[in-house]
């Protein structure tokens, strides 16, 4: 016959019996919570992928000398008044006493990884060709913590030293060299080195790829004439939304331009940012009309029921059990549909990660839900369920047996 | 057989208490019944029948006075305990049968137990079967009440009725929906388990003919008792 809690048993068959009633707000349930894990696991993994494109080609924070500021001279004869101070020309400059701050910057907490970088312009020629390049001096093996470039290189290898340069696969195509060849290098500092090309990176961006120019930390200092100089350090941090904070704690340490990604990239952040508000506005409302669909299937399964409910009273059932047959409808309601609408969601991720495509075919994003949004996404119905049920179950509890059965 | 089942001690009710519609239904009930009695109580539509019923049933309380179940005063127990009292001493069969149409016949019968133990057991099962038996609906246990004729559905409550061998058991118009082979075959089984059991039935109804059948008639009228006594006399009376 049947099998334990009374409350829950009275429960499952007062569903089954408005069946029709039921099957639709589960329906409703279903499609709601579809709709959150799906919106969400895609905001969030789209979210990922593009902060994970932007920070592949740059460092999370970056130090560089303070500017440089037009200084008055003090007059001897107090007369004189300023009319317009004109702003001074940055020179490329190093960071002064870099080799001994850098251990504060590599060592500072929150930081995973730091390199030295000597940055400035130059021009690229082959034959009558030329073009107007960025080289970028770096130790290769620090520098692949920062940008993971040697994942990057789709000709030659990885490999920075000596004469040994990489270059973009644009720059490449440009200059119509290959692996092997020579490359003249000449910069306004008056600096000019031949070098061989020993790799050919795709950063992914056109422009990156037809600027930068990689060779050894030495090379760029001798061209760009800044002997044991380096322009910025680049770090790498733990945890990407911490780099502001670590950004400012450097810069009043040292009183280096200490700029994190965050502020480089503040209308992408904004951008991210008003998308994630969004997102919570659609689940909020979601939410308030799955509360509400169960909320009012109850009330009328209530109105239904009332006589059932006078003689589970007048048979000797409490208020608070008739309460609680009410409220596992609510929690029962929100689970079945729950547990539906992660899986309905997650179909939806599949098929829409088939539709959506980069430019390139790969799918533009994985259709993983995470356990964490399915478990969320269901604790949330269950609540959503229990509380939507709280008003058609007090309302049942404070039914009158004795008017409810004589409404026979 | 002293045993005092059912006492009512100076009952009154009101309803829309402190309204301009303020209205005294019941004037001071004092009645009490013995074990074993079989009792009809009628009277004209608004003489109080049904709040009386309520009253007793515990269904609701009285305005002043008490109402003693088995030697206990309803009216000084908390709701909780009022619930458990009812559930345990009395039992109900209303005119409308009132079974729940979403459970079989043995399901609606062990609901009382159910409801007591907070699950159902073989225990329960079986008892629920054994009363099903005794007023001859054993093969019908798996049927819900929508495939039973009214007869058979009014049985089913009076076995519903029995399943904790309450000391009293309400009726209320019990045979007023039935054809009279039904409603004969209705009574006949509640004077079985009176007489057998030694439970004592409160029968509400409008039929004389039922009430000339029971041993004692209780007769209301605006609220108070007009006459109390044995069937025999009220017949002779009238």
């Amino acid at each position: 016959m049947i099998a334990a809690p009374i409350e829950w048993v009275i429960a499952l068959r007062f569903m089954r019996e408005g069946r029709m009633q039921s099957a639709l707000i589960i329906t409703g349930v279903t499609v709601g919570v579809a709709v959150i894990v799906f919106l969400t696991t895609l905001i969030d993994t789209l979210q990922t992928s593009l902060i994970d494109r932007v920070l592949g080609s740059q460092a999370h924070i970056v130090v560089r000398p303070p500017e440089e500021i037009a200084r008055r001279v003090p007059t001897t004869a107090g007369s004189g008044v300023t009319a317009r101070v004109e702003p001074r020309a940055q020179r490329l400059r190093s960071i002064d006493q870099w080799e001994n701050l850098y251990p504060q910057f590599s060592g500072a907490s929150g930081v995973t990884a730091a390199s030295p970088l000597v940055s400035g312009p130059g021009f690229a020629a082959r034959g009558s060709a030329s073009k107007s390049v960025v080289l970028m001096g770096i130790d290769p093996d620090r520098y692949r913590r920062i940008v993971k470039l040697d994942t990057d290189i789709v000709a030659g290898a990885y490999r920075v030293g000596g004469t040994d340069a990489l270059i973009g696969i644009e720059l490449a195509a440009d200059l119509g060299i290959g692996v092997g060849d020579k490359l003249r290098v000449t910069t306004a500092e008056g600096g000019e080195d031949v070098l061989t090309v020993a790799g050919i990176f795709d950063v992914g961006s056109r422009d990156l790829n037809r600027r930068w120019v990689f060779v050894t930390l030495r090379v760029a200092q001798t061209l760009l004439n800044l002997p044991g100089g380096v322009t910025s350090i680049d770090l790498v941090v733990e945890r990407i939304f911490d780099a502001q904070g670590i950004a400012e704690r450097l810069q009043a340490q040292t009183g280096l331009k200490v700029e994190s990604w965050m502020q480089t990239n503040a209308q992408l952040l904004a951008a991210l940012r008003n998308q994630t508000i969004s997102n919570s506005l659609i689940r909020t409302f979601v939410v308030m009309i799955v509360a509400l669909g169960i909320s009012s299937v109850l009330v009328v399964s209530v109105v239904q029921k009332q006589k059932e409910i006078g003689i589970l009273r007048a048979m000797g059932a409490s208020r608070q059990r008739i309460m609680v047959v009410f409220l596992l409808q609510g929690a029962t309601f929100g689970l079945a549909g729950s547990v539906a609408g992660a899986g309905l969601g997650t179909v939806l991720l599949h098929v829409f990660s088939t539709i959506y495509r980069n430019a390139d075919g790969t799918p533009i994003f994985s259709p993983e839900v995470s356990p964490r949004v399915m478990a969320v996404a269901c604790v949330t119905a269950i609540v959503v369920g229990l509380v939507a049920a709280a008003v058609p179950a007090r309302r049942a509890a404070s039914l009158d047996p004795a008017t409810a059965i004589r409404h026979g | 057989m002293a045993e005092t089942v059912l006492r009512l001690h100076g009952v009154r009710k009101s309803y829309n208490i402190g309204t301009p519609v303020e209205v005294e239904v019941l004037h001071g009930i004092d009645l009490s019944l013995e074990r074993g009695e079989f009792v009809a109580l009628i009277g004209p539509s608004g003489s109080g029948k049904s709040t009386m019923l309520n009253l007793v049933g515990l269904l609701e309380r009285p305005t002043a006075g008490s109402v003693e179940i088995a030697g206990q005063d309803a009216t000084a127990l908390d709701e909780d305990a009022v619930t458990r009292l009812r559930g345990r001493s009395i039992g109900f069969v209303f005119q409308f049968h009132h079974l729940i149409p979403a459970f079989t016949a043995a399901e609606n019968v062990a609901m009382p137990l159910m409801l007591e133990r907070g699950h159902s057991d073989a225990a329960i099962r079986a008892r629920a079967l054994e009363l099903l038996d005794r007023v001859g609906l054993a093969a019908h246990a798996h049927k819900v009440p929508g495939q039973l004729s009214g007869g058979q559905q009014q049985r089913v409550a009076i076995a519903r009725a029995l399943s904790f061998d309450p000391p009293l058991l309400l009726a209320d118009e019990p045979t007023g929906n039935l054809d009279t082979a039904s409603a004969d075959e209705a009574f006949a089984l509640m004077r079985e388990f009176n007489r057998r059991a030694g439970i004592t039935f409160l029968l509400v109804t409008h039929d004389p003919r039922l009430a000339q059948r029971c041993d004692r008639i209780i007769e209301l009228l605006d609220g108070s008792v007009l006459r109390d006594a044995p069937s025999g006399t009220a017949l002779e009376a009238r």
